[in-house]
């Protein structure tokens, strides 16, 4: 139907199609059904309400769902570049559909900002002049924590995450930076959903800490049967657990717990007061991480429309190099990679009247970029 | 590693046995009873924890969001059983496989609809929540004995409704010979709904106590409806006292499995690569197991012909 | 050959395939080769299946195991080409490879390889439980390709470009799809032969009546065996040519739902009707792409449209259109 259409209205008219075509084409592809829904709505409303508050004319985005498959995000990606003559695309959610996208996507000449997503292959050895991560680097709010966990004077950690790439490498993030011991070092199921013989082994190894990464439903399953074991070690992981999401599905089991994140809702500058109040005003909910970075991405591309032109691919990429644009996070700085480079915090999880929400306690690393920078070539 | 340890875990092998208990026996009688494969079973488990997470919000009481969970996920298969499972009971497996294939979608995507695509808050209530000590000293959380204790409760039920009740005999003989029971002037598309219902019901009641400790979202009965098919196998199609055996069985493969592997591994591996290669072969444990009974037992532990 | 209504709507399906994407490249909208080669290439995955299922009554919901087989062959053989490091030096050199060919061969290979041992397992089982079991076997595959971090884990892995094909252009949309095509095209040729030969005609038997064939001297256990080895190695090739569609091969191509949705493809085209894969495909391929635009919550039309389909077109889409004669034969 949708070919119809459109084959339709080339027919019908075509000096009106051409004459109407935007100059700038943003192509999203983001998971917007299934169970990692949340995440991908997120970052779509983020962006979609900067591009509204920005209102010029002359940029179209299209937006498609990927499903959270793989195949699907690279024949959406193919449709988009070759069909749709997209300039820059973003959105995508999860590290495998990220890596399954982006090399292709860069080597045909469009963009990519990455919104989420940060395997260290694309911020290392496969690096890429079109490709930006305007979020982080996988490692970086691990590395965080781990900053975090000597400062907090914590010896012995016991550290658990899914035996998947994504969580091989939080947990040599953490370990990157934490200075003590290993009470022990687990890696549960994918898609887990009862951690009662983790909770159990952590019980018994004598540990003063627990970090933790464990993204989406499984996090809540552990927080919640952490909760209720009668262990009470103090409890650290990245911000992907304790986002405004999943923070009220996890209730009373999270307070206090503390998290690393590169964005709160309390960071004081003016564009991020002035994000929070439109999101809640336009949304009728807090902003989650996933909202903020969007919001910052369709900001970057924005603020490099205003020095260039898409089609300059040259003095673009400067433009978006550069990032002069008012990031909701404060300071905000690529790295030679393309990654950022900036702070990032420590939050404690409160309850704020019957909202559960976060506020930032410490800087964990400051002005931090990846470990992969190095690898780099370009 | 102390006895403790080993002992607790053998406890949250228990637990586990016990939740994939409530959600095979609807399935095994289902499959024993009408020879339906039902893919949308995890559909109900899911219905079970959003009811119950909808009704604990509203009412704040965990009694009354249990109840809940029994009758949304009755009410819903039986509903499913009268406008489309029924159509199903003649066709062969393939059609049935396709058909609830079909409702796993429209349930899932259904639910989000109506609950956004965000987790549901749903608690362990304050006088189930925290450790109890047990003898020998081990610390175990209260709700998770409850789960244990709640599901050898159910199992006994079951037997006795099958053994001592009017209904149990029609579903014993309706296994044996459909076409007899039918004859003896039962009214068997009753019996049929009221099968699938109380198969429904027990899946629903499974998703609220698993939702209490977990997480209660879109998608969260489909891993456990592959476990629960495992176990059905594993102990024999049709069988209750299959179920219980082999939701057991899987329950402790997969505890103990996941605990032990990485450890043996520590033995001749650094401690990263044990953790991760045991971890490996830990998750394909059950399934390992599985092959190796069906090769032995083509027809699981308890099952007649298939 | 007589012109029956199903076999005239074969025609017309294989050339509506033809046409519809040699339309598009006219046209220019890539996409709709893109999508009509993804179609042709799981109809093929769905033929192969179909050999098991429709032929020899195996109800098989493990054959993304051979699918995947058939994409990790080409993503491990493209991923060693591509960085020039050897997959092994002995007995002799070997770089890996980016030439379609060769990767079909070890696809097709170790796919039936796979199938034989899989196969010899699962076949002391029948019916439900052989349904399960199979399933079991590709749950192993899955998890083990998710931790397998050599070759990127759950991540997968990705090739820049698309491989090779002496003589073609295999970047071109309209020119990999020609190759998908021509052997989807040869693969229904090959079933339809098979479906003929006294080797079918004797596994249909057994599908039928055991008895009666091992009365006449032949192993139902070897024939089946024959049938799920041969489909396994088909999809296992239609596996290799979707991960080249993609350029793309992670562990998604192993997990049960794969599986399912290629028997999904099979039942919704009619089950054992030679061209039902291409039929299921198409019609699925198609509703997806439809629907994905109306709203978010798109699956729940797209269930309503299957529950329909189920339970009021018997014998799938060929048996709504052309009744119910036999396929196969």
């Amino acid at each position: 139907m949708k070919t119809l259409r459109m084959l339709a209205m080339a027919a019908a008219v075509p000096a009106l199609a051409v004459a109407a075509q935007a100059d700038t084409k943003i192509g999203m592809i983001t998971t917007l059904s299934g169970g990692g829904a949340g995440l991908g709505v997120d970052v779509r409303d983020g962006f979609m309400l900067a591009i509204e508050q920005d209102g010029r004319e002359g940029v179209e985005v299209v937006i498609e769902d990927d499903q959270r498959k793989p195949d699907v995000a690279v024949q959406i990606a193919d449709r988009m570049i070759q069909s749709e003559k997209v300039n820059i695309l973003t959105g995508i959610i999860w590290s495998n559909l990220a890596m399954a996208v982006v090399p292709a996507a860069t080597a045909q000449n469009v963009f990519y900002l990455s919104p989420n997503a940060g395997p260290s292959a694309l911020a290392g050895k496969r690096c890429h002049p079109n490709y930006f991560n305007v979020a982080w680097q996988n490692d970086n709010l691990h590395e965080a924590a781990g900053a975090y966990a000597n400062e907090a004077g914590l010896k012995n950690s016991f550290i658990l995450a899914p035996n998947y790439p994504a969580g091989q490498d939080a947990l040599t993030g953490y370990k990157r930076m934490y200075g003590g011991e290993l009470a022990g070092e687990i890696y549960t199921k994918l898609g887990q959903t009862d951690y009662a013989a983790e909770i159990a082994q952590i019980r018994a190894s004598g540990a003063d800490s627990v970090y933790f990464f464990l993204p989406g439903g499984m996090g809540i399953s552990f927080l919640k049967q952490y909760a209720g074991s009668g262990v009470d070690l103090p409890v650290v992981g990245p911000a992907f657990s304790f986002d405004q999401g999943i923070l009220q599905a996890v209730g009373d089991a999270a307070l206090g717990v503390k998290n690393t994140s590169q964005w709160n809702k309390d960071i004081d500058n003016e564009a991020n007061a002035e994000f929070v109040a439109s999101f809640q005003a336009k949304y009728g909910r807090l902003p989650s991480l996933y909202a903020s970075q969007g919001f910052d991405t369709a900001n970057l591309i924005l603020s490099a429309l205003d020095k260039a032109e898409v089609s300059d691919q040259d003095s673009f990429r400067a433009a978006l190099k550069a990032a002069e644009f008012a990031s909701v996070r404060g300071d905000f700085k690529f790295g030679d990679n393309h990654h950022p480079i900036q702070d990032i915090y420590v939050r404690e999880v409160i309850k704020d009247g019957d909202v559960f929400t976060n506020k930032i306690i410490a800087t964990g690393l400051s002005d931090h970029a990846d470990a992969y920078a190095g690898e780099c070539k370009m | 590693m102390t006895y403790i340890l080993v002992l607790e875990q053998i406890l949250n092998g228990l637990q586990l046995g016990m939740m994939l208990f409530l959600m095979a026996a609807g399935l095994t009688l289902v499959f024993g009873v009408m020879g339906l494969i039902n893919l949308a079973h995890g559909s109900l488990y899911m219905v079970g924890a959003f009811a119950a997470a909808a009704v604990a919000g509203w009412t704040g009481s965990f009694l009354l969001a249990l109840t809940a969970s029994l009758a949304a996920a009755a009410a819903a298969g039986a509903l499913m059983e009268l406008v489309v499972i029924r159509r199903l009971y003649r066709r062969d497996h393939l059609d049935q496989v396709l058909a609830t294939f079909a409702l796993i979608l429209i349930f899932s995507e259904g639910t989000r609809w109506l609950f956004g695509s965000f987790p549901l808050f749903l608690d362990v209530p304050s006088y189930l929540s925290g450790p109890v000590s047990l003898p020998g000293g081990i610390q175990y959380p209260l709700y998770r004995l409850t789960i244990i204790l709640i599901g050898l409760a159910v199992a006994a039920g079951l037997f006795l409704l099958i053994a001592r009740t009017r209904i149990g005999i029609q579903i014993r003989a309706g296994e044996a010979d459909r076409e007899m029971i039918a004859a003896l002037g039962v009214d068997i598309s009753k019996l049929y709904t009221v099968v699938f219902a109380l198969g429904a019901a027990l899946a629903g009641l499974a998703g609220a106590l698993v939702g209490a400790i977990q997480s209660v979202q879109v998608g969260m009965g489909e891993p456990v409806l592959i476990l629960a098919f495992v176990v059905i196998v594993i102990g024999g199609i049709g069988s209750i006292k299959g179920a219980l055996a082999g939701a057991l069985l899987v329950g402790m493969t997969d505890t103990l499995g996941s605990v032990f592997l990485p450890q043996l591994f520590a033995v001749f591996m650094d401690p990263a690569s044990a953790a991760s290669a045991g971890a490996s072969l830990a998750s394909m444990l059950i399934y390992i197991l599985m092959a190796a009974i069906l090769l032995v037992r083509p027809s699981g532990l308890y099952g007649g012909s298939a | 050959m007589m012109l029956t209504r199903e076999s005239l709507l074969n025609w017309a399906m294989i050339a509506a395939l033809l046409i519809v994407p040699v339309a598009a490249w006219s046209l220019d909208e890539p996409f709709i080769i893109t999508l009509a080669t993804k179609a042709a290439i799981l109809a093929l995955a769905g033929v192969g299946l179909n050999i098991a299922l429709g032929l020899g009554g195996l109800i098989s919901l493990g054959h993304a195991a051979f699918f995947g087989i058939g994409g990790y062959a080409m993503g491990i053989l493209a991923a060693h080409a591509q960085n020039y490091e050897p997959l092994f030096e002995w007995p002799f050199l070997f770089e890996g490879s980016n030439q379609m060919p060769l990767i079909w061969l070890v696809a097709v290979v170790f796919s039936a390889l796979a199938a034989l041992v899989i196969g010899a397992l699962s076949l002391r089982t029948s019916g439900v439980y052989f349904i399960m079991i199979t399933l079991a076997f590709g749950q192993m595959l899955y998890y083990f390709a998710i931790s397998w971090s050599a070759y990127g884990g759950e991540d997968g892995l990705s090739i820049w470009v698309r491989n090779e094909f002496p003589g073609l252009n295999t970047l071109d949309p309209i020119q990999f799809f020609a190759i998908a095509y021509v052997i989807l095209c040869l693969a229904l040729a090959f079933a339809a032969r098979l479906a003929r030969s006294p080797f079918g005609l004797a596994l249909a038997a057994a599908r039928q009546n055991e008895d009666r064939v091992q009365a006449v001297g032949l192993t139902p256990f070897t024939l089946r065996l024959t049938a799920f080895v041969i489909s396994g190695a088909i999809t296992g090739l239609a596996g290799a040519l979707f991960a080249d569609l993609n350029r793309f091969v992670s562990p998604t191509m192993l997990s049960w739902h794969t599986s399912g949705e290629i028997m999904i493809f099979v039942i919704l085209g009619g089950v054992g009707r030679l061209y039902g894969p291409v039929a299921g495909t198409a019609l699925y391929i198609l509703l997806e792409h439809l629907l994905g635009g109306i709203s978010d919550y798109w699956q729940i039309f797209l269930g309503v449209l299957l529950l329909l389909i189920v339970l009021f077109a018997r014998g799938g889409l060929i048996g709504a259109l052309a009744g119910r004669e036999k396929a196969h034969g």
